[in-house]
């Protein structure tokens, strides 16, 4: 049977993986719209969590297994449509993630020195549609709006000292960017309480042992907590207690003379009304904020203004409320409301032999273990249904047979696997002479001039 | 190890193993995403006691990174993390059933 996975990142890479050792004669083709492959792992994991991109070893190996295949540069619903792949394989597996953000939806978001969460990690992560944003980080005070491990990563990369930055793989331009940043002070800005932050506590750890900067959290906004995670789930409990410790720590002792050191904050029960414009108009130079209380508790509890309102001065401002998926094709139902494609573990509902895992099957939420299981999950959905008759394999399907055609009449040149190992041989050696793993290449045209296309 | 069906799997391994890689020679389906750099928790297993007890505590990172672990139990530990010694002499190794059960090649397990 030929099945075909939309989206190289790990919810594909995991699925593939799991229906191809589970069938030995599965034959599984990933496609990917950017030439490179990776997806998150590439640029979506921050520049000095190399560890955690080890995964992409695991994930090479799937891809140069005999029974896999590659095609990047290839972009579904576009090049090549959902009922032409469904023609062409007996399953086809929508993995493609959330590629675009959820919106505040206020006044001012649209001002110079506004970005979302997921263009600036785009931006220094060398994500090719980013590679222009050009953040102006002039301004000594940046606020993040969220308390998400996004929001966190974006605070670590601005506060970082730069001899540390210098060896990841972050790409040049940002690097240089960083190097004339002005930005000492980074809030952490979220509606709710410390009882619902959604970061977790190895990167609350990391941040509160970042060379240079101090942690400026208020005793005031952890008042009973302590009492309140007596019983807690552990991993809530852990954290809130890092919090709490945090808040009781002495400041650091600067030497006089020496520059202030730079600081980061969470502010709470915060809810942003409007974005202020400078005097000219021009540029963002605050934030209106309304005060909020909270009604429930735990993971439901709501935050409801007071009235009371609090304006904060910052000329950076970045919104890290979620990353959102989009519809593919109109072939494939999606509910806008929660942004996912409506499914029963991973088997697409209403459309027999169409699936999907990660992100755009769940929601945008979750590190590498969540997704894999998930991924794993839909997985299963396939191999019952090869196994049980429910999808027909007697058809032969042409699988790439096929596609490659259709793809050549439009146009459109695939980039292989063994393409994207030319990609990489380039990126790493050009990485050497400065002593980062890799120069990532950001121009998709410069990646097809590498591999000659 | 129990794998993610039920199924007993008896191993054998040499001090200094890990459990992860141990996992991995004999064919179960344990991850190591990180490739053992405490920077994931996809090796998550539960150990049985008294074993348990005679490892040496997990430090700081570990623990961190199991309260990202589905499934998380008193006796969890992140398998690239556990060393094989003889304070493991018979030892139960259980994968946590993340996923659904389906025996994809007809096995049916066995009572246990």
């Amino acid at each position: 049977p030929r099945v075909c996975v939309v989206g190289s990142g790990p919810a594909g890479f995991y699925t593939a993986q799991h229906i191809l050792k589970h069938h030995g004669g599965a034959l599984v083709d990933i496609y990917e719209k950017l030439p490179v492959p990776f997806g998150l792992v590439r640029f979506g994991v921050a520049p000095d969590h190399p560890e955690v991109k080890n995964v992409i070893n695991t994930f090479t190996q799937t891809a140069r297994s005999e029974r896999c295949a590659y095609y990047g540069n290839v972009t579904v619903g576009r090049d090549v449509t959902v009922p032409e792949l469904q023609q062409a394989y007996h399953a086809v597996v929508l993995s493609y993630g959330a590629e675009d953000n959820r919106v505040l939806g206020i006044p001012g978001e649209n001002l110079p020195g506004v970005y979302s969460a997921r263009a600036f990690v785009g931006w220094y992560n060398g994500l090719p549609e980013n590679r222009d944003l050009k953040p102006d980080l002039s301004c000594e005070t940046a606020l993040i709006l969220g308390h998400g491990n996004v929001a966190l990563d974006i605070a670590r990369i601005l506060l970082s000292p730069l001899q540390l930055l210098r060896k990841t793989d972050i790409t040049d331009s940002s690097l240089a960017a960083l190097a004339c940043s002005k930005v000492k002070r980074v809030w952490l800005v979220g509606r709710r309480g410390p009882l619902q932050v959604a970061f977790t506590i190895k990167e609350l750890r990391e941040m509160i042992n970042l060379p240079g900067a101090r942690a400026v959290l208020d005793p005031a906004d952890f008042t009973g907590l302590e009492n309140a995670v007596k019983d807690a789930p552990r991993p809530r409990k852990r954290l809130t207690e890092l919090m709490i410790k945090t808040t009781l720590e002495k400041p650091v002792e600067v030497q006089a003379g020496a520059a202030a050191p730079r600081a980061w904050g969470l502010k709470f029960q915060r809810s942003p009304q409007e974005v202020l414009p400078s005097a000219d108009g021009r540029r963002a130079r605050g934030i209106r904020m309304a005060l909020t209380r909270l009604e429930g508790s735990g993971d439901s509890a709501k935050a409801i203004p007071t009235g009371d309102v609090e304006e904060l001065e910052c000329g950076l401002v970045l919104s890290s409320i979620g990353y959102r998926s989009l519809p593919l094709d109109p072939a494939v139902p999606f509910d806008s409301q929660r942004g996912v494609i409506p499914n029963s573990s991973g088997r697409v509902e209403g459309v027999p032999g169409l699936y999907c895992s990660g992100w755009v099957k769940r929601g945008p939420t979750g590190v590498i273990i969540t997704t894999m299981n998930d991924s794993f999950d839909t997985a299963q959905s396939v191999l019952e249904d090869l196994q049980g008759g429910v999808l027909d394999i007697s058809p032969s399907r042409e699988g790439f047979g096929v596609v490659e055609s259709i793809l050549r009449s439009r146009g459109v040149r695939p980039v292989s696997f063994s393409d994207w190992e030319k990609i990489d041989a380039a990126e790493v050696a050009r990485g050497k002479a400065a002593g980062k793993p890799r120069e990532k290449i950001v121009d998709p045209a410069e990646m097809l001039r590498i591999i000659g296309h | 190890f129990v794998d993610r069906e039920g199924r007993q799997v008896p191993v054998r391994g040499r001090v200094g193993d890990n459990v992860l890689h141990l996992a991995q020679r004999h064919g179960l389906e344990l991850e190591g995403a990180c490739e053992a750099s405490l920077a994931c928790s996809t090796c998550h297993v539960y150990i049985s006691e008294p074993h348990l007890g005679r490892l040496p505590a997990p430090d700081e990172r570990e623990e961190d990174l199991l309260d990202q672990a589905p499934l998380l139990q008193e006796n969890s530990r992140l398998g690239c993390q556990v060393l094989l010694s003889p304070a493991l002499e018979g030892a139960r190794i259980v994968l946590p059933r993340v996923t659904r059960n389906f025996y994809v090649d007809g096995h049916v397990p066995k009572p246990h």
